[in-house]
C-alpha cells in the first residue's frame, strides 16, 4: 500500500521523533521543564503491580480506563515444567493479589496458567498491546524495550503506576534528546546484545543519563524485530528514560492481526500516521554518538555493571581503562574473581543461562540452538534455557528447537523472567560462574556471590559447550 | 493533601557510601521484599552488605558504625539508583530514616521514586560530595547543602522541589486537571482511535 506524504510547512523547524511523541501527548504544561502526558497503555506484573493496585484501592481511588490496562505474572513465578505457582518463599501473597485486586479493578491478567502468559515485554509486542507512536509505562525498569515498537515506553514506580491509572496521565520533566547511529554492517556472529555492551563500555553505564534515546543507522534498521528489542531493552542500563527506534514496515508487518493491535480500516489509518513517525533530517539532539558496527566484536562482561564489557578476545581492563574509581574498580575484581589482564575467553564456567526480556525471544533461541546443535554442555556446567514467553516456547516446540537444546544437556523451561534475578526460589549457589544472556551483572543480581557474564545468546551456548568463556564465532 | 511528610529542609549526620552505580537489588536484594506493601523494608536495606552470615551486623559497613547509624542524608556515588524499577529501595531508605541522597547523579526511575516518597535527590559534583563530613544541612527551598562553613548551591526540577517541599499528593493534584484530560481524550479519540480499546 502506498502512503501520500503530507507535504510540511517550508519553514517548519526539522523535528525529533522524540518531540513529535512527546508533544502529541501533552495534556497540560505543569511548568518550564515539566509536562503532563498522557499514557496510552499500562502493564503491570505482579511483583510490582500488585503492590500499585492494592494500594490504589486502600486510597479508594479507581482505575480509569482498565481495558488499557494489562498485567501479567512473570518475575517470580516457577518455570519449572508442571508448575502451578511460584516456590518464592512469601511469593504466593503476590499472586493472590495481583489475581484479586486485577478482577476487582477488571484488568486483563495473563496469569501462569494462561497460553499467553510469558515475560511482561516479551508479550506484549505479541498480542499487539504496544504498538507505534504510543506511551506505555509499567513498573519494571526494561520498559524500554518495547521502544523498538517506535513507542515511546519507560519503567517507572509503583507510585508511578498508580498516577498512570488513576489519571491516565504521568507528571514527566521533558527529557534531552540524543541519537545513537551504528553506521555500517555488523560482522558475522555479532549481534544487538554485543552493540549495546559496546555502547555501554565506551559511554559508561550513566551515559544516557537525563536522555530519551533514539537509535538509528543501517545497523539498526537491518535488525530483525527481536534484536531490536534487545538494543533498546538495555537503553535502561545506559541510565537513558527510554530508547527507541523509529518504526517502519518491519514493525507494522510484525504487528498486523496481533488480537490488540487495531484491524481494518482503522489498521490502515494507524500505518498512514506511523509512516510519518521519525526524526526529521535536519532534526537536532542534544547529544549525538556514533558506532561504527562493522569494528564491533562478540562482547562479555567482566565486573558487576553492563559497562565493565570488554570484546571476548580482549584482557580484563586497568582501572583507569575501566572507568571506575580504584575502589570500586578493585571491589569489582574481588567479587568477580578476575585479574587485571586476563583474557576473558577461555574463563571455566559454572552456569550458562539464557533467557530473560533481553534475549528469550525466538531469534534467540534459533541462534542458540544453531550451535549446539548435535554438540554437547561440557560436563558439570548447568545450562538452563527459559523462553520469554509461552507463545515462543510453543514456536520453538514446532520447530524442534527444544529437542536441540535438551539433546546438549539444557533443561527446557516453561516461561517467566526466572534466573535474571535471585528472587528466593530459584537461584545459583554461591561463587558460581555464570555465563548469562540476561542484562544485569551486579553483585548478588542472580544469587548472594553469583558472579555473572553477560553476553548473547550464542556466546552463552558456545561457552555451555566449551565450559569456560568461548567465541561463538569459532562454532559457526 | 499530602502524600509524605515534607522535606523543606533536611539536617543531621550524612552517611558516605561512594560508591558508584549502587542499584536497587544493593539497596533492597529482591529476597528481601517478602509482603504486598510499602512498609516492612527497612530491615532488609542493604542487606548483602549490611549482614555477615546469620544476619549478623558486618562491622566494616557504613550504616553500622553508631555515628552513621539511621542517618538521614546518604552520600553515594554516580548513578546512583541504577537498575530495577523497584520503588521498595526508596521506602526501605525512607522507613530507615533517610530524607535524602546526595549524589553527582542518578537513575530516572530512582529519582522519580524519591520524589513521590518524601526522599530528596541532590546532584552535586563528586569532588564536592568528598568535602562534606558528618553534619550536613539542606535546604530545599534555598537550594543549597550546607557542611563545615561551606555553602553550595544545587539545581533540581522545580516540580519536584515543589512536590518535596510540600509533600504533595501527585494524583490529587493531577485530578485537578481532569477537565484538561478529559479535552485531551476527546480529540484523541477522533485523532487515534486505535489506542482506545
Amino acid at each position: 500500500m502506498r502512503s501520500r506524504r503530507r507535504r510540511r510547512h517550508p519553514l517548519a523547524e526539522p523535528r525529533t521523533l522524540f518531540a513529535r511523541l512527546w508533544d502529541a501527548h501533552r495534556v497540560a504544561r505543569l511548568g518550564p521543564d515539566d509536562d503532563l502526558i498522557a499514557i496510552d497503555r499500562v502493564l503491570l506484573h505482579e511483583r510490582t503491580g500488585s503492590v500499585a493496585l492494592r494500594s490504589l484501592a486502600t486510597a479508594g481511588r479507581r482505575v480509569a480506563d482498565p481495558a488499557r490496562v494489562f498485567a501479567v505474572t512473570d518475575h517470580i513465578v516457577d518455570t519449572l515444567p508442571g508448575r502451578t505457582g511460584t516456590r518464592v518463599p512469601g511469593g504466593e501473597a503476590f499472586l493472590a493479589a495481583t489475581r484479586e485486586e486485577t478482577a476487582k479493578a477488571r484488568i486483563r491478567l495473563f496469569d501462569v496458567d494462561d497460553p499467553d502468559q510469558g515475560i511482561v515485554h516479551v508479550i506484549s509486542p505479541e498480542l499487539g498491546i504496544v504498538l507505534p507512536g504510543a506511551t506505555l509505562v509499567c513498573p519494571d525498569s526494561h520498559t524500554c524495550t518495547q521502544g523498538a515498537f517506535g513507542a515511546l515506553a519507560w519503567g517507572i514506580g509503583s507510585t508511578e503506576a498508580e498516577h498512570a491509572m488513576a489519571t491516565g496521565t504521568l507528571r514527566m520533566p521533558r527529557p534531552k534528546t540524543m541519537r545513537v547511529t551504528f553506521t555500517g554492517t555488523l560482522p558475522t556472529g555479532v549481534t544487538a546484545k554485543d552493540m549495546m555492551l559496546a555502547l555501554l563500555a565506551m559511554h559508561g553505564a550513566n551515559g544516557g543519563a537525563g536522555y530519551a534515546v533514539e537509535f538509528a543507522g543501517e545497523a539498526v534498521t537491518a535488525l530483525d524485530i527481536d534484536g531490536r528489542q534487545t538494543l533498546c531493552n538495555l537503553a535502561t542500563e545506559f541510565a537513558a528514560v527510554t530508547g527507541f527506534i523509529a518504526p517502519d514496515e518491519m514493525v507494522f508487518d510484525y504487528l498486523r492481526g496481533r488480537r490488540y493491535a487495531p484491524q481494518g480500516a482503522t489498521w490502515d489509518a494507524a500505518v498512514t500516521v506511523w509512516r510519518e513517525l521519525r526524526s526529521d533530517p535536519g532534526a537536532t539532539f542534544d547529544c549525538e554518538i556514533v558506532i561504527d558496527a562493522s569494528t564491533l566484536r562478540p562482547m562479555v562482561t567482566w565486573g558487576t555493571s553492563p559497562q565493565s564489557a570488554v570484546a571476548i578476545d580482549a584482557t580484563v581492563p586497568g582501572q583507569t581503562d575501566a572507568d571506575l574509581s580504584p575502589t570500586g574498580y578493585d571491589r569489582a575484581l574481588a567479587y568477580i574473581g578476575l585479574a587485571p589482564g586476563q583474557i576473558l575467553a577461555g574463563t571455566p564456567v559454572d552456569a550458562a543461562f539464557i533467557g530473560a526480556c533481553t534475549n528469550s525471544r525466538l531469534s534467540d533461541l534459533r541462534r542458540a540452538a544453531a550451535i549446539l546443535h548435535g554438540r554437547r554442555v561440557a560436563p558439570g556446567v548447568q545450562a538452563i534455557v527459559v523462553p520469554g514467553s509461552m507463545a515462543v516456547r510453543r514456536a520453538a516446540e514446532a520447530e524442534g528447537l527444544d529437542r536441540i537444546f535438551l539433546d546438549a544437556g539444557f533443561e527446557w523451561r516453561m516461561s517467566g523472567c526466572s534466573l535474571c534475578f535471585y528472587a528466593g526460589g530459584d537461584g545459583f549457589a554461591p561463587g558460581t560462574r555464570v555465563i548469562s544472556s540476561t542484562n544485569r551483572n551486579f553483585e548478588g543480581r542472580q544469587g548472594p556471590g553469583v558472579r555473572t557474564h553477560l553476553a548473547s545468546p550464542e556466546t552463552v551456548a558456545a561457552s555451555a559447550i566449551a565450559g569456560a568463556i568461548a567465541d561463538p564465532r569459532s562454532f559457526a | 493533601m499530602t502524600a509524605f511528610d515534607p522535606v523543606p529542609r533536611v539536617s543531621g549526620v550524612a552517611a558516605p557510601l561512594l560508591r558508584d552505580n549502587i542499584d536497587t537489588d544493593a539497596i533492597i536484594p529482591s529476597r528481601e521484599i517478602k509482603g504486598v506493601g510499602k512498609t516492612g523494608l527497612a530491615e532488609g536495606l542493604f542487606a548483602g552488605w549490611r549482614y555477615l552470615q546469620g544476619r549478623e551486623p558486618d562491622p566494616g559497613f557504613v550504616l553500622n558504625d553508631p555515628l552513621y547509624a539511621h542517618a538521614p542524608i546518604l552520600l553515594g556515588g554516580t548513578n546512583f539508583g541504577c537498575g530495577s524499577s523497584r520503588e521498595h529501595a526508596v521506602w526501605a531508605l525512607h522507613e530507615y530514616g533517610v530524607r535524602a541522597v546526595i549524589a553527582p547523579g542518578f537513575a530516572p526511575i530512582f529519582a522519580s521514586n524519591c520524589v513521590r516518597n518524601g526522599v530528596i535527590p541532590v546532584v552535586l559534583p563528586a569532588e564536592v560530595i568528598a568535602t562534606f563530613k558528618d553534619t550536613v544541612t539542606i535546604d530545599l527551598v534555598g537550594q543549597t547543602v550546607m557542611s563545615g562553613g561551606a555553602c553550595v548551591a544545587f539545581d533540581i526540577d522545580p516540580e519536584a522541589r515543589a512536590m518535596l517541599v510540600d509533600g504533595l499528593d501527585a494524583i490529587g493534584l493531577t485530578l485537578t486537571n481532569l477537565p484538561a484530560i478529559a479535552a485531551f481524550h476527546a480529540a484523541d479519540r477522533v485523532a487515534r482511535p486505535w489506542i482506545y480499546l
